[in-house]
């Protein structure tokens, strides 16, 4: 009977619980998951945008064609795709790394208790974040024209600029030349997908840094935010304890501070990689890919191959190959950062430093401790 | 922040997508359902085309058409065309008691789109000529060219918006390139109008005796909407005139291209990425005095007029080339929607906006040529400094007008544009052959 009773109660508990968190499904539902089964759908089609996908037969179910042929029927869709995925591999390559390093310097520099005018410095740093990314593009464009400010600046050092925008040399081939391979090397004519092994070594083109650089400029800030609320919520006497210990400020930083941070520092690169994945406004904005699609990015593709070339059920289908690789990319860096792997590494780095410098080895228990709060 | 902003936009496309569709299958739906009455898309636009031309028969009997309230769409120019379409459709207005709501696109092709998937695209709205295969294809437009009077336009402008067989809108107006020479640069380099050049050795001599330290003879835009004008002049196109072959790999269109990378070469033309400072276009070189001459359309005459009013321009046609004159044509039509539901009186707007007087109203406001033979002659004699610009209308070339080939033609813009770097002309013609054959084969 008292079984029986539980039962009801649980039962009971568990219809207050789905009806307190139905509007949320269902809002979340109509228009997040409906509508990505909606595309998936439409990506496995060949609706050409000539009314509804669904209904009155205006596109056929041409099931995976759309996601086979971007891999295996050769031709321009093909090589704009792949060139689009080398040119964003090499994007996230550069942003995540650049982004989340530069984020955590400002997070320590504005956290130190002695800095005069944080809070200036703290909105100076996130100013960028908060302006309309079509905005900055626009101010980019002109800080980087021919003869904008930034080949001014050059020109006063006595270097000449390159005409940013239009230059679509790899950074990669440009490195090679300078040892003297100024062409394909016959390794480099290996066919991969629909282009020549050499093509995907090229590395981002001079356009593409620029906006390398105009996307770290403006994410950092956001992340900054991140990891400077995970600095003032780091135990106090951690820091206290490992400064007694007598350690360096380097020490500290890597054995102790970085170490405490890994759960924010998985969420800024996880989120940095999905961002720039999907990278599309600074690309519309600066040159829908030129020059030579260098700056061409598969977000950017998937729009102009549905509402330029009509082809709606190959667009999504780009959009959905993206999908994967940030979700397998994800996957990867979850493996990479797992918890337990760090500390171990710490720990044998520990018990092989001489005794005088173990102070460090509070760094084993931070994680621990600031799970526990 | 940026990384949020991302996100959103880049699932805008699947979004849209999506929410486009779900408002079809929500709302629209109905209306869909009744257009096409479950027949499928040709026969429907078959019998939407009957039904209207059947009511504008009505209105030829002047039986007054119902009034409606009409959507047109341009992409505008500025404000100088938003004013001067809004006060022609107010005219229309006034006329028959319907209402027009003129919208100006931030992004016409994407607004379009969104219109067409949705289910309710604006009834009347620009259409680029290299723009109609693709649109005619899918079913978006309503062919209403056996209602109006074909032979009263230019025979190349009628060509260029024709597809499938059929004329598909009624042309806007139209641009042609012409050869613009800055007046003070070339008698200072001593050249007298007996030097204007009317063939391509007479090109290469004077570009060469303009160019001297940081000018440059001829500097032009960087993709085939320049350079494809020598191709045009060896005798070649990427089609073939009745647009069912793709002609890019020939010995005439490679002497084109052989004919601007020859005067590269020589460093007496250069592609506006090229010059130092590089230029946004061809325009724009040509008004900082970097390049003595550029090809351009008449829509310079406006930009020179408002940004370097010092330039002396003179307007003369292109030099003929080893098969004779050629030039390139742009244009836009007054595209109909399949599926409005008033297309008869979008006819009759359209009708209205291609009469003589508002053509010239039109070109009078934001200088594009009227699209009419009547309107041209007019245009030339009204204008006989921009008369070279209507010359061009008799043997110009409009675009590429095929479905799926916008990505071809981006593609082969992408390798043109190296040409100055090195690039090979016949390795660029033998791609865009092969791309070209592909997309119509309908790859």
């Amino acid at each position: 009977m008292a079984k029986k009773k539980r039962r009801n109660i649980h039962g009971r508990d568990g219809v207050a619980g789905w009806i307190f968190t139905a509007p949320m499904i269902l809002i979340l539902g109509l228009f997040l998951f409906v509508p990505v089964l909606m595309a998936l759908y439409v990506s496995m089609t060949n609706w050409n945008g000539n009314g509804s996908p669904f209904t009155g037969g205006h596109a056929q179910f041409v099931g995976a064609k759309n996601f086979t042929s971007l891999f295996t029927t050769e031709g321009l869709t093909r090589r704009n795709f792949m060139q689009s995925i080398g040119n964003t591999f090499y994007y996230v390559l550069l942003v995540v790394p650049l982004q989340t390093a530069t984020a955590l310097l400002l997070a320590l520099v504005v956290n130190q208790k002695l800095l005069k005018g944080k809070g200036f410095f703290r909105t100076a740093f996130y100013f960028p974040s908060v302006t309309s990314s079509i905005a900055i593009s626009t101010v980019f464009l002109f800080l980087f024209s021919n003869t904008g400010a930034v080949n001014g600046l050059l020109a006063k050092v006595g270097i000449t600029g390159p005409q940013w925008f239009s230059d679509s040399r790899g950074l990669l081939h440009l490195v090679f030349g300078w040892f003297g391979m100024h062409d394909s090397p016959g390794w480099g004519q290996t066919d991969i997908f629909g282009r020549t092994l050499w093509d995907w070594l090229s590395g981002p083109s001079v356009a593409m840094c620029v906006i390398i650089f105009l996307a770290v400029w403006t994410t950092t800030g956001t992340f900054m935010l991140l990891f400077l609320a995970a600095l003032q919520d780091l135990p106090v006497e951690v820091d206290e304890a490992a400064s007694l210990d007598g350690v360096t400020r380097w020490q500290k930083l890597r054995l102790v501070t970085i170490p405490m941070l890994r759960p924010v520092i998985f969420l800024v690169v996880t989120l940095g990689v999905i961002g720039t994945w999907q990278v599309f406004d600074q690309i519309y904005v600066m040159g829908k890919g030129a020059p030579a699609n260098t700056t061409m990015t598969p977000a950017f593709l998937s729009y102009s191959q549905s509402f330029t070339s009509l082809k709606y059920g190959s667009g999504a289908a780009m959009a959905f190959i993206v999908f994967l690789i940030i979700v397998v990319l994800t996957a990867i860096q979850r493996r990479l950062m797992r918890e337990d792997r760090v500390p171990r590494r710490s720990r044998r780095l520990v018990a092989s430093a001489p005794p005088d410098q173990r102070g460090p080895e509070l760094a084993v228990m931070a994680p621990t401790r600031a799970e526990d709060k | 922040m940026t990384s949020r902003w991302n996100r959103s936009r880049g699932k805008t496309a699947i979004a849209v997508c999506a929410a486009g569709a779900l408002a079809l299958s929500g709302c629209s739906g109905g209306s869909s359902s009744s257009a096409t009455a479950g027949a499928s898309q040709s026969s429907a636009t078959d019998s939407t085309g009957a039904t209207s031309s059947s009511s504008s028969s009505a209105s030829d009997t002047s039986t007054p058409l119902p009034k409606v309230k009409l959507q047109v769409m341009i992409g505008s120019s500025g404000a100088a065309e938003t004013d001067a379409v809004k006060a022609a459709t107010a005219a229309w207005s006034a006329k028959t008691g319907s209402t027009v709501e003129v919208i100006a696109a931030a992004d016409l092709g994407q607004q379009l789109g969104q219109g067409f998937a949705g289910g309710t695209p604006p009834d009347v709205f620009y259409t680029d000529a290299s723009r109609i295969g693709d649109f005619a294809k899918a079913g978006d437009l309503f062919a209403y060219g056996d209602q109006i009077n074909a032979g009263d336009f230019l025979p190349n402008l009628v060509q260029a918006f024709t597809s499938g067989g059929k004329l598909q809108c009624a042309p806007k107006d139209y641009s042609t390139l012409a050869l613009i020479i800055n007046q003070d640069l070339w008698t200072k380099a001593g050249l007298t109008d007996a030097d204007i050049p009317t063939d391509w050795a007479g090109l290469e001599t004077v570009a060469k005796k303009l160019t001297s330290g940081s000018v440059t003879g001829l500097v032009i835009g960087n993709d085939i909407n320049r350079s494809g004008a020598f191709m045009k002049q060896a005798g070649g196109w990427v089609v073939s005139a009745d647009g069912t072959k793709v002609t890019a790999d020939t010995p005439e269109n490679l002497a084109g291209l052989q004919e601007v990378q020859k005067m590269m070469k020589a460093g007496t033309l250069k592609f506006n990425t090229d010059t130092s400072p590089a230029a946004g276009w061809g325009g724009e070189a040509f008004g900082k005095g970097i390049g003595a001459m550029t090809i351009e359309g008449n829509w310079i005459r406006g930009a020179l007029t408002k940004d370097y009013p010092k330039i002396n321009a003179k307007v003369v046609e292109l030099p003929a080339g080893p098969k004779g004159k050629g030039t390139l044509l742009f244009s836009n039509c007054w595209g109909i929607a399949a599926k409005s539901p008033n297309q008869a009186q979008a006819v009759d707007l359209v009708k209205f906006l291609t009469s003589l007087d508002q053509q010239l109203a039109f070109t009078k406001a934001f200088g594009v040529m009227p699209s009419t033979t009547a309107g041209a002659a007019k245009f030339a004699t009204l204008y006989p400094k921009d008369a070279a610009f209507a010359k061009g209308g008799a043997y110009g070339q409009g675009p590429v007008n095929l479905a799926g080939f916008d990505p071809v033609m981006a593609a082969f813009n992408s390798k043109l544009a190296t040409l100055g770097k090195g690039g090979d002309p016949k390795a660029m013609l033998v791609q865009l052959q092969k791309d070209g054959d592909a997309a119509l084969a309908g790859g």
